[in-house]
């Protein structure tokens, strides 16, 4: 058995869902803050 | 509750207690402020995160390359290095959000339910990849993808409960809750951490009991000295993303609530 074929998937699972979730959280707020500064300049 | 520079009449236990209640309370409600927490936050999102993401990379560095095969568990041993951080953050996370939501519950804080709010996704990712590497780790050494043994499936309980409380806590605000119903079940979901912790003592099945305590290890140092880093590494990088997404939720309070004030003026 190849043990490297379960550490490749393992490690790349991590970097998939910590990536996901950062960019997710990342995207959000800047959404939420352009939304909020925009209303704020009563644009 | 005492008055700061107030003489209690009968200084002991109580004056003790209620002058740790008062600096407590003073220190969150500092914290606690939007202003002064948006002042905080800004500056410290970037660097949380960029620190977590360098030192997490040079933790999986040190793990796939620097230290040595296990005579056991052969190569796939260095799953470790993602896997124990991913479970202690998957349960550090319900601690956050069960402390925010008492502390919701007890001052009446909106920040406090953002925060519970904030850290729940981010747990939940991180219980998830916990099971995820539990089950990549456990085909090349135990011979199978799950068992239903007692930590596998307390940590799966503990995944869904995180489900449950997003769930809750999207429905509370859709319809214009008070954020009570989820602070309470943010705090009634801690039973399960002691549970969690305690399945490899209680129950003697599959995972193997603790390796690492507070005072010593049994893993080899020339082993362990990266899963500090990807421990490190991954708290800050989760510290980040908790920060992201309240700045996201105070954001978008601000704008449901000037909207409301637009139509309502």
């Amino acid at each position: 058995m190849n043990h490297w074929a379960f550490v490749s998937a393992a490690y790349a699972v991590t970097l998939l869902g910590t990536g996901g979730l950062a960019a997710w959280a990342w995207l959000s707020m800047r959404r939420a803050e352009a939304a909020a500064d925009s209303l704020r300049r009563g644009k | 509750m005492s008055q700061p520079g107030v003489r209690h009449p009968h200084p002991g236990v109580d004056s003790v207690g209620e002058g740790g209640y008062w600096l407590a309370s003073t220190v969150i409600h500092a914290l606690a402020n939007p202003t002064r927490f948006l002042k905080l936050a800004r500056p410290l999102t970037p660097i949380l995160f960029w620190a977590g993401v360098m030192l997490a990379l040079f933790g999986a560095w040190g793990g796939l390359t620097q230290t040595p095969a296990d005579y056991l568990q052969k190569e796939s041993v260095r799953i470790l290095y993602i896997h124990v951080p991913a479970a202690w953050l998957g349960m550090a996370g319900w601690s956050g959000v069960a402390f925010a939501s008492l502390g919701y519950l007890i001052w009446r804080h909106p920040l406090a339910s953002i925060a519970a709010r904030a850290i729940a996704p981010a747990g939940a990712v991180f219980a998830a990849l916990c099971l995820l590497t539990g089950a990549i780790w456990g085909r090349p050494t135990w011979g199978t993808w799950w068992e239903w043994d007692g930590r596998l499936t307390s940590m799966l309980l503990l995944f869904f409960v995180y489900i449950a409380y997003i769930a809750l806590a999207r429905a509370d605000s859709d319809r214009g809750g008070d954020g009570r119903v989820p602070a309470l079940f943010g705090v009634a979901g801690s039973v399960l951490l002691p549970i969690v912790r305690y399945s490899v003592v209680w129950w003697n099945t599959l995972h193997q009991g603790q390796s690492i305590g507070l005072t010593s290890s049994s893993i080899d140092s020339s082993m362990l000295w990266p899963l500090f880093f990807t421990i490190g590494g991954f708290t800050l990088l989760f510290a980040g993303v908790v920060l992201m997404r309240m700045r996201a939720l105070l954001a978008t309070q601000k704008v449901e609530a000037r909207m409301r004030r637009m139509a309502a003026g």
